[in-house]
């Protein structure tokens, strides 16, 4: 195979078709970048999950004497000592349990002061009206039920609390942008897909005095359609590149330079989290069109 | 060189076979003119040699290859041992003559060096020695046929296709084209050349072969057009 007239074959090819080669690059990058962004999405959430999973806990709260009147839990009265002992050893036995954490009212006020200082509120509530409650690390986040099962409706306690159930709804919210992107993206990409046939099939029209030369004097259909396979091809790795582009440029001044100056709070993905998902894109950006010309080429360039 | 074994081929959608059991040697060396009428099947013959088209039935010999056995992907290694020619002369108009004649051994590829020496020596054999740089279209049509001869036979194919070489050219120009032909057949390449051209065919006294609806009819050493009533 000599380089040389593969490469002019390719170039000529190019320019003849500079609007289908536009067409097709733009829609590689926009579903790729799409794809990219929805693996980081995952990425992002799965993070997220990582990071707070190790920070939420279970909350058993206990009953205090105001919560007689108010809560039906805890009609009974206040929770007496030997409840509580009785509890924090029952908790302690359980298997899923890591670790337990005592948190009394005055404790629970304090963090309640630092939290809200800044609010009026702060001030309205006395420590006797807060709570006294066991905060439970487990080992698997997600065993919370065992200890609902086992705690809920037990005499002293008002209350079993997953922190996990709000982060879940935004869990829920974030996979739900992410089906959102796939799905956009699915479309994106048979758009993709029709378009590259299209060209293809265009450039073999137009190549078909060429091709058919080719075909009479013995080239072999390798060396007939490789410059047509190395054209989708190459408009699919541009088009990759702007799609890497776009995700590099979302992470720089969407993620680093704006979300995560506004959120403290949320660790963010890093980098290498990027760097991962682009060989991917580029890989998908070259072989996709590649394979779709091939089958093309085989309905319309009959050797 | 050729053989067919009571050869018929029928296309999809079409009631009479465009060719019916035709059967029929050709030798190395020979010089075979295919005769008929439009639609008689001298298409269809010349696109089974080219292994453009499959036979439904018989069985079609090439170079001493059954092609109805020959792969796909063998097809090509074929068709670089045939050289072809056709009416409407096929040349790509954005090359010149010399890249022309090269295109087609670049795509069978064949070393620099090699089409380097190649091309004047087969431009040189047809005629148009030094003419490497013209364009196509600043050729007349007859030399433009030359050109396609000279591409046709630059490989040194065994086999020379001519589908009605001479149809759009003029008496004159035609005769021309024969000598090369005959000249081409006389370096031991076989040559098989399908035809309208009565006085070409009765001044060569060459082989002919007749088809008429698909059936072969008249297959005369040193023939004639048609029979003289």
């Amino acid at each position: 195979m000599r380089a040389q007239f593969v490469l002019s074959e390719i170039s000529v090819g190019l320019r003849r078709n500079l609007t289908m080669t536009f067409a097709v690059i733009v829609s590689v990058a926009l579903s790729l970048a799409l794809a990219g962004g929805s693996l980081l999405a995952r990425e992002q959430v799965s993070t997220m999950k990582g990071y707070w999973y190790d920070k939420v806990q279970v909350s058993v709260y206990l009953c205090n004497e105001n919560d007689a009147d108010s809560d039906p839990n805890c009609a009974k009265g206040a929770v007496t000592g030997q409840q509580k002992e009785q509890i924090r050893t029952d908790l302690e036995k359980l298997r899923v349990v890591d670790k337990v954490y005592h948190e009394s009212a005055d404790e629970a006020y304090k963090h309640y002061k630092e939290q809200f200082k800044d609010s009026p509120l702060a001030d309205s509530l006395t420590p006797d009206q807060m709570q006294e409650s066991y905060r439970v690390k487990l080992d698997d986040p997600t065993k919370y039920r065992v200890l609902q099962t086992a705690f809920s409706g037990r005499p002293g306690v008002q209350e079993v609390q997953d922190q996990r159930n709000l982060l879940e709804n935004l869990f829920n919210l974030l996979n739900g942008m992410n089906i959102a992107a796939l799905f956009v993206m699915g479309l994106m990409l048979v758009v993709a897909l029709l378009l590259i046939v299209n060209t293809v099939r265009v450039s073999a029209f137009s190549r078909r005095r060429e091709t058919g030369i080719m075909r009479l004097v013995g080239a072999s259909s390798f060396y007939i359609q490789m410059p047509f396979i190395l054209e989708a091809a190459i408009a699919g790795l541009i088009g990759a590149g702007f799609a890497c582009v776009l995700l590099l440029g979302g992470k720089f001044f969407l993620i680093d330079s704006w979300l995560a100056e506004k959120i403290a709070l949320i660790n963010f993905i890093g980098w290498d989290a990027v760097f991962k998902v682009l060989p991917l894109l580029i890989a998908v950006g070259v072989l996709m069109p590649a394979v779709a010309a091939f089958f093309t080429l085989r309905k319309y360039l009959k050797v | 060189m050729i053989r067919f074994d009571s050869v018929s081929k029928s296309y999809p959608k079409q009631n009479r076979p465009a060719l019916h059991d035709v059967s029929l040697d050709i030798e190395r060396g020979e010089f075979v003119f295919l005769v008929g009428s439009s639609g008689s099947g001298k298409s269809t013959f010349l696109r089974l040699i080219l292994r453009e088209e499959r036979a439904s039935n018989g069985q079609v010999h090439v170079l001493g290859k059954d092609l109805a056995r020959l792969s796909n992907w063998k097809v090509p290694q074929m068709r670089r041992q045939l050289g072809t020619v056709f009416q409407d002369f096929r040349l790509l108009a954005n090359k010149t003559v010399g890249e022309n004649v090269a295109f087609a051994l670049e795509v069978i590829g064949k070393s620099r060096v090699q089409i380097r020496k190649t091309v004047p020596e087969v431009l040189d054999l047809v005629g148009l020695g030094g003419k490497d740089d013209r364009m196509p279209g600043e050729l007349s049509g007859g030399e433009q046929q030359r050109v396609a001869i000279a591409r046709a036979f630059a490989n040194r194919p065994m086999l020379l296709i001519a589908d009605e070489p001479t149809g759009n050219l003029d008496p004159q120009t035609s005769v021309g084209i024969m000598k090369l032909l005959d000249r081409i057949n006389r370096t031991g390449t076989t040559v098989v050349m399908a035809t309208h051209d009565q006085q070409i065919v009765d001044q060569m006294r060459k082989r002919v072969v007749e088809l008429e609806r698909g059936r072969l009819v008249r297959d005369q050493t040193r023939g004639v057009y048609g029979y003289q009533h």
